[in-house]
């Protein structure tokens, strides 16, 4: 499996001198695995790494509130702050190093294109409370995207300023209850399915629901008899993820919405997982009310990178009218303008109130916009295919020594789920996760959704080759067949990295939360 | 002293009106190691199948219901400072809380010992 580099350097190649991990240094550095103290712990609190003036006696105005104790920040001069940082970098595993499988929160390549448009000056140097009239192209921006999304989705209107997944679940709930206590019904029962999102019963009760679990059926899927027969009046609506955290598309949607736009409420769909099916469904088509689109894992931006998240709310005509402030609308000279509080009683005067102070994340925005016109209608059309296939294709390699509890309902969408059935006895999941380490890839996301016992979930996006895949398939293969077998250096995993095993659990239990007593 | 258990996994033991609560010794071994345990205060009131605790452990947070209605009278304090013992000894000095019965015949859909132990066996 490991013919991706036939002609390059080989361990092989280096003749046979020595047991080498034997070999100790002064350092601790191991030649490119270098040893990293805190940063407390290089720079000390009594020098300065830059040198500044004598500072002019000014009078002191702080009174009571001036400080008594030293600040004790490490001094550090400019090459010491950005060696420590480079170095902890290179510990670090990233997507640009190799695949990153972490289902459910997808960590994919970010188009270069994408990060040198949101880079351009006119986009990346604007600040938001400069005049409106100065920063048109920005404006045009939102609104274009703002287009894009409602096409995509089939939605009839959209709020772009949530920063992230959650808020924009919380965004889409608060448009539900806006929409009911327009209509004076009062509901208080919000019902979210064992297959959705952790995320999605804690909005709902941040809200103000009380959150009733919906069971999932044999095959991973929503149970519907048991969702209808609980509908009635005090169900404001549910909360879906689509496809679901088994990786499987939600085929009785349609069916589900019906159902509880009959009874009075309303469905929001959880969007994390658009990504599996842009540019094929769209969600509005199904009878959804609400939907939050991670643009930081559908249209790239590098969430992975730990940057910012964008969550815009795509919304149905019925709770379209409820939608938060701000939001962007073209002039008839062309322009774009800010739709704010003042504007807002002739145009939009039964929205909710506001999700954050500004536009939203204006970064997400235009890598989002760059990637959905650099795409195209059957670029995008090719990432869903693509990331859907990639799945198949892993869950379909691996089946034969992982047990794949839904390998049998069908094709996957963008996720292949594996449990820890047929490990041996004290083998798990954990220490499959560990010895990927050890084989150069981060783990997938592991013991969740919480309804497969031991669950590994596996995401390996679109733009991964075939190659790239084998690769990775062949570290699991081999990794499954030592949990199967009982591998006892499995079981000590990971021994290559820069640090051993660490003991979670005492990490969890008394963690230290500040570096010296 | 009688001892229930639920479908959640929870046991209750009942002495006369007072009765106390924990997870089984199967749940804890799902759960894998616990790291923290959120109790009820005493003298709060608790319906049956309310969240009435929460057991973190390294894999996740499960919510503890009330296997029956009443009011909490203490906690299990040991369980702040050493949260393992609900992985060590689940079934005794890992208790979660104890409590003040308002219903007795809600214990009459519990199972017993040797029913737990056949519906766990199929799971």
């Amino acid at each position: 499996m490991n013919d991706l580099n036939p002609a390059g350097w080989r361990p092989a190649m280096s003749a046979d001198q020595g047991d080498s991990a034997a070999v100790t240094t002064f350092t601790g550095n191991r030649a490119l695995h270098l040893e990293e103290p805190l940063l407390f712990e290089i720079g000390a609190a009594d020098r300065c790494g830059v040198d500044f003036d004598e500072a002019p006696d000014l009078p002191d105005t702080l009174g009571a509130f001036r400080r008594k104790a030293r600040l004790d920040l490490p001094g550090l001069s400019e090459p010491e702050a950005v060696r420590h940082y480079t170095r902890l970098s290179r510990q670090n595993y990233a997507i640009d190093l190799g695949l990153f499988p972490l289902g459910s929160c997808t960590m994919k390549h970010n188009p270069r294109l994408d990060e040198k448009v949101a880079r351009m000056p006119g986009f990346a140097d604007v600040h938001p409370l400069q005049p409106q009239q100065t920063v048109q192209g920005a404006l045009k921006v939102i609104n274009e995207l703002a287009h894009w999304l409602i096409k995509l989705t089939g939605m009839h209107g959209v709020a772009m300023t949530p920063k992230a997944g959650a808020h924009g679940e919380l965004c889409g709930l608060l448009c539900i209850r806006a929409a009911l206590e327009a209509r004076g019904d009062a509901r208080e029962v919000i019902l979210v399915p064992e297959s959705a999102h952790g995320t999605n019963p804690a909005t709902a009760a941040f809200a103000g629901y009380r959150v009733e679990n919906i069971p999932a059926t044999e095959d991973g899927r929503v149970d519907v008899a048991a969702l209808t027969a609980r509908l009635g009046p005090d169900v404001a609506g549910v909360m879906i993820t689509n496809p679901n955290t088994c990786g499987l598309f939600e085929r009785e949607l349609k069916t589900i919405a019906d159902a509880v736009h009959a009874a009075g409420g309303y469905v929001y769909c959880d969007g994390a997982n658009f990504n599996a099916i842009v540019g094929r469904v769209r969600p509005g088509d199904l009878g959804v009310d609400a939907m939050h689109i991670n643009l930081h894992k559908t249209f790239s931006t590098p969430h992975g990178g730990g940057g910012p998240g964008s969550g815009p709310v795509v919304l149905s005509e019925a709770l379209a009218p409820y939608g938060p402030l701000p939001f962007t609308a073209r002039q008839p000279d062309g322009s774009v303008r800010l739709v704010e509080e003042e504007d807002a009683p002739g145009i939009h005067p039964e929205g909710f109130g506001r999700m954050c102070a500004f536009h939203g994340q204006m970064g997400m925005f235009t890598r989002a916009l760059a990637y959905i016109l650099s795409h195209g209608a059957d670029g995008l059309r090719q990432v869903s295919g693509d990331a859907v296939l990639n799945a198949n294709y892993v869950l379909r390699r691996l089946e034969d020594v992982l047990e794949a509890p839904f390998g049998a309902a069908g094709p996957c969408m963008h996720e292949a789920l594996f449990s820890d059935d047929g490990f041996a006895e004290g083998f798990s999941t954990l220490d499959l996760a560990k010895g990927l380490i050890d084989e150069g890839f981060h783990p997938m996301t592991v013991y969740f959704p919480l309804v497969v016992h031991g669950a590994m979930l596996v995401e390996p996006t679109e733009t991964e080759s075939k190659a790239g895949l084998d690769q990775f398939i062949g570290a699991m293969r081999s990794l499954a067949e030592r949990a199967r077998e009982g591998d006892p250096l499995l079981k000590s995993a990971p021994h290559l990295a820069p640090r051993r095993r660490l003991d979670e659990t005492l990490a969890a239990r008394k963690p230290k939360l500040v570096w010296k007593d | 002293m009688p001892r229930y258990f639920t479908q959640d996994h929870e046991w209750i033991d009942v002495d006369g009106s007072d009765a106390t609560v924990g997870i089984t010794d199967y749940a804890q071994s799902q759960l894998g190691d616990i790291t923290f345990v959120e109790l009820p205060a005493a003298g709060s009131a608790v319906a049956k199948g309310d969240s009435a605790s929460v057991v973190d452990s390294v894999k996740a947070a499960s919510d503890v219901y009330a296997p029956v209605s009443g009011t909490v009278s203490e906690a299990n304090a040991a369980l702040e400072d050493e949260p393992e013992l609900v992985n060590t000894a689940a079934e005794s000095d890992g208790w979660l809380w104890r409590m003040t019965l308002s219903d007795a015949a809600e214990l009459e859909g519990l199972m017993d010992e040797a029913a737990y132990k056949t519906y766990v066996e199929g799971l």
